[in-house]
């Protein structure tokens, strides 16, 4: 489709979903929605903004998704209700994509492993980290429990079309430098509100060799910078990824040339050594050679989430962990973050090399990215993270602190019993 | 519409973790979760307000988390009206959904220090500081956002889409 004005990826994509005519970033459009999704925690608020919109059905029975995966397997009592509740409400509205036992993931790495979302999707859920499917070129974003009603009722919702900040990523990639490498070190650029109401878009040659994976762990961050959404163009990797899962998408999804960017950032992927978000924010990012210096000693490495809990993660994690044993004084706790990257672990003998570096392997689960369960910290304790977020207190008790990685170097951090970069182990 | 009353100084950035911590979200009441509002800033944050009093908040207020449960919290724990450097995106957009009203003044939030007696008029955007008797006039509301308020939030705004 040819527009009057050259459009940016967020644009382009949600133009797509709306009868308006997307003109320039700032105006206000109403879009049709692919998926609305919601998990244990934001569901039950959303049904009970739901009744009070008097609604009496969802927009359509397939293109809602309610995936428990924050404190299930239900950590207490509270949430066991809160999942029951959640449940009667897939029963009533017949709810096609309820997930809640054994085939229940992380919803991040579920829904697009299902073939639920992908390229030219408009896809709201009630997490924050719902732009993880911009890696996929979805224009997805969080929104509250009560908008995600608005969208669970009526099949749209709308949007302010964002300003976008366009960030080139060229150069070839030291050993240990990955995905997340790439996003923390943006993050560090653009500070915690650098992109606040904006997109950031990626390209460059660095991006198009990344796998759609490490892309949606870049996309999954972008939220980490203030930004709405976190988008890559869809090329034939994007497709084939889709085809794979089932995902009905068969278009390449580009920019359009001259399409108004409010902000360009370059980033020379060659020069980055692994990167580390400090306590208490993820832009307080610095190199790991800095860090060893320091000998920051950790408690607990998390090895899982909606960022880095997907098979090449895994993998990156065992090729640290295989022969070598985790130190006695940490906790090496490895979530898979759906049933089939379990299995597929297990079948690759990832899993083996986890337990005999003594490694806790669990079941799929936000469980302690959020201070949930299965890996709490006391007070003083320090973790080192490939989740999101380093928040004061946000795995634990007030005083204790994360430090944010890649699954590299989280691996090695449980080996050596304090951040060290992998190639020193 | 004036309210008044005191000022609650938090800094930049504050987290939707820090307004309200993780394990208290397996409830949606209100109450329970104002009884916890900031505590993930510093335990017993909440018992010094008093009924209408204000947060006065740095830049990107209620970052992180898409949680409804942070404007919730707030209300449940008796604050009237937030006012801040800036808010995130979802934090935003929730509050006007949850009925909290917040007020965006940009630098203009350095006019006002922990404690001080404030008289806050949501619909004019007007803040008069009764310590330096300086009037701080926040940002208007966006169009559409107001169209929403004017409807009675979100829920009768789809109430009224689904009627129609």
């Amino acid at each position: 489709m040819r527009h009057a004005v050259a459009h940016t990826l967020a644009m382009k994509l949600l133009q797509a979903a709306s009868d308006e005519v997307i003109k320039e970033a700032g105006q206000i459009v109403r879009c049709r929605v692919s998926l609305v999704l919601a998990n244990d925690i934001t569901a039950p608020l959303a049904i009970k903004s739901f009744r009070k919109m008097g609604a009496a059905t969802v927009f359509d029975k397939t293109k809602v998704a309610l995936v428990m995966d924050h404190f299930t397997p239900n950590k207490d009592i509270a949430s066991a209700e809160q999942v029951r509740g959640v449940r009667e409400f897939a029963q009533e509205q017949d709810i096609l994509h309820y997930y809640e036992g054994g085939d229940c993931g992380v919803e991040h790495a579920l829904l697009p492993e299902l073939g639920l979302v992908g390229p030219g999707d408009v896809v709201v859920g009630a997490d924050s980290h719902t732009c993880t499917y911009g890696g996929l070129c979805a224009f997805a974003t969080g929104m509250g429990s009560t908008d995600i009603a608005g969208a669970m009722a009526l099949g749209e919702t709308w949007f302010k079309v964002p300003q976008t900040i366009y960030v080139q990523i060229d150069g070839e990639l030291a050993p240990y430098v990955g995905a997340k490498d790439l996003i923390l070190h943006t993050i560090g650029k653009t500070g915690v509100d650098g992109a606040r109401y904006k997109a950031l878009e990626f390209g460059g040659g660095t991006v198009a060799a990344l796998s759609v994976e490490g892309r949606m762990t870049m996309a999954n961050m972008a939220i980490e910078a203030g930004g709405k959404a976190g988008l890559f163009p869809a090329d034939a990797k994007t497709l084939a990824y889709a085809k794979a899962h089932g995902h009905a998408a068969t278009q390449e999804i580009w920019p359009d040339a001259g399409a108004p960017y409010d902000e360009i950032i370059t980033i020379d992927a060659g020069s980055l050594s692994p990167q580390v978000a400090c306590p208490h924010l993820p832009d307080n990012v610095r190199g790991v050679d800095e860090l060893a210096a320091e000998h920051i000693v950790v408690n607990q490495s998390v090895i899982g989430s909606c960022t880095n809990g997907r098979i090449e993660d895994l993998r990156e994690a065992a090729a640290i962990l295989k022969g070598r044993k985790v130190k006695k004084t940490v906790r090496c706790v490895v979530l898979p973050a759906t049933p089939n990257i379990w299995t597929q672990a297990l079948r690759e003998g990832l899993l083996e090399t986890f337990m005999e570096a003594g490694c806790i392997v669990g079941p799929p689960t936000c469980g302690p990215c959020l201070g949930g369960h299965m890996g709490i910290l006391a007070k003083g304790e320090r973790a080192i993270a490939t989740t999101n977020r380093n928040f004061k207190g946000r795995m634990g008790h007030l005083e204790s602190e994360v430090y944010l990685s890649s699954p590299s170097l989280a691996a090695a951090a449980a080996v050596a019993g304090e951040i060290v970069h992998p190639a020193s182990l | 519409m004036k309210l008044t009353g005191a000022a609650h100084l938090v800094g930049e950035h504050i987290d939707t973790d820090a307004i309200i911590p993780a394990p208290y979200l397996v409830t949606t009441d209100p109450a329970e979760l104002g009884k916890h509002c900031m505590e993930g800033l510093e335990p017993g944050w909440n018992t010094r307000l008093a009924k209408g009093d204000f947060i006065v908040a740095g830049r990107n207020f209620g970052c992180g988390s898409s949680r409804e449960h942070a404007p919730v919290a707030i209300l449940g724990a008796g604050v009237s009206v937030v006012i801040a450097h800036s808010y995130a995106r979802i934090f935003y957009r929730n509050s006007f959904n949850m009925g909290l009203p917040l007020l965006e003044v940009g630098d203009d939030i350095s006019r006002i220090q922990d404690g001080d007696p404030l008289e806050v008029d949501i619909v004019t955007g007007q803040i008069l500081n009764k310590r330096t008797g300086e009037t701080i006039t926040a940002q208007p509301v966006p169009p559409f956002m107001q169209e929403i308020l004017n409807a009675g939030g979100l829920v009768n705004y789809v109430k009224q889409r689904l009627t129609a």
